[in-house]
């Protein structure tokens, strides 16, 4: 099935084959690939200043005391929302990897993830952002 | 610059083909599968059950660390994790670098920063020392 890239893309100049399939299938792989490399960046940060305990207990704690305000606090958030979209997509993709059905059903997977993300973000928000809202707002 | 064969044309490089792709492909699933449990509950037990980043601080690593359990899982999430963001990248570069050259360079300078992180992660753990000051 050739549907062509352009009539997916609506302007043919600008965005000709710059969209692979479009729709959830490459939608949810180009967001898998962010999710992925923002975490692994990240991974090397936290490596790194948890490092700092074999230092000395004053290294560590003035640079983790660098985090404890909202700006950072929210950016926990997001990477929490990434690793949790990561892991799920990641399980859906195993799915449709060694699933028999689960090819067919790639896209219902991928709108089930989605909701079982939401459902666990907006109590994960709320118990993440609480310290800071109540920092922030005053309490 | 790698060239693609048009579909279904017959396969080239007959020889010297191992199955590596193959069990990389592999790691990417079994890694995945106990990150999702490693990771996801150190971010739960981390970021909720335990109060977050405002808790943290020296004594909370080394009150952690007393537990060889703990110190089991953070070793396991460190080397699953850095072998398959590794994996991820190297995947990544493939697809994106055009000039031998320039994919050679990028993966020699994640594999470095990976062999680095991966040794110093595993030295804290194991060298942790509470009394240090």
């Amino acid at each position: 099935m050739s549907t062509g890239t352009t009539s997916r893309a609506g302007a043919p100049g600008r965005l000709a084959g710059t969209l692979y399939r479009g729709r959830e299938g490459m939608w949810s792989w180009v967001m898998h690939r962010i999710t992925g490399v923002l975490t692994f960046f990240f991974l090397f940060a936290h490596v790194l200043d948890t490092a700092l305990v074999r230092v000395s207990p004053q290294s560590y704690d003035s640079v983790i005391a660098t985090y404890k305000n909202p700006l950072v606090n929210l950016l926990e958030l997001g990477l929490v929302g990434a690793v949790l979209f990561h892991a799920l997509n990641g399980l859906r993709i195993i799915a449709v990897d060694f699933w028999k059905r689960g090819p067919r059903l790639q896209r219902q997977l991928l709108w089930a993830i989605v909701a079982v993300w939401v459902v666990v973000m907006v109590p994960g928000a709320f118990f993440m952002l609480k310290h800071s809202v109540e920092q922030v707002f005053g309490s | 610059m790698t060239t693609l064969d048009a579909p279904r044309s017959p396969q080239r490089r007959t020889r010297g083909r191992t199955n590596t792709e193959l069990y990389a492909w592999l790691f990417m699933r079994i890694s995945g599968i106990l990150l999702v449990v490693l990771v996801l509950g150190h971010l739960f037990i981390m970021n909720i059950l335990d109060g977050g980043v405002q808790r943290i601080n020296f004594g909370f690593v080394a009150g952690r660390w007393a537990s060889p359990f703990w110190q089991v899982w953070d070793l396991l999430m460190l080397w699953l994790a850095m072998v398959h963001g590794t994996n991820g990248l190297r995947t990544v570069i493939n697809d994106y670098t055009r000039r031998d050259a320039t994919r050679m360079w990028l993966k020699m300078a994640l594999y470095t920063a990976s062999a680095l992180v991966i040794a110093l992660g595993t030295l804290v753990i194991f060298t942790f020392d509470p009394t240090i000051s």
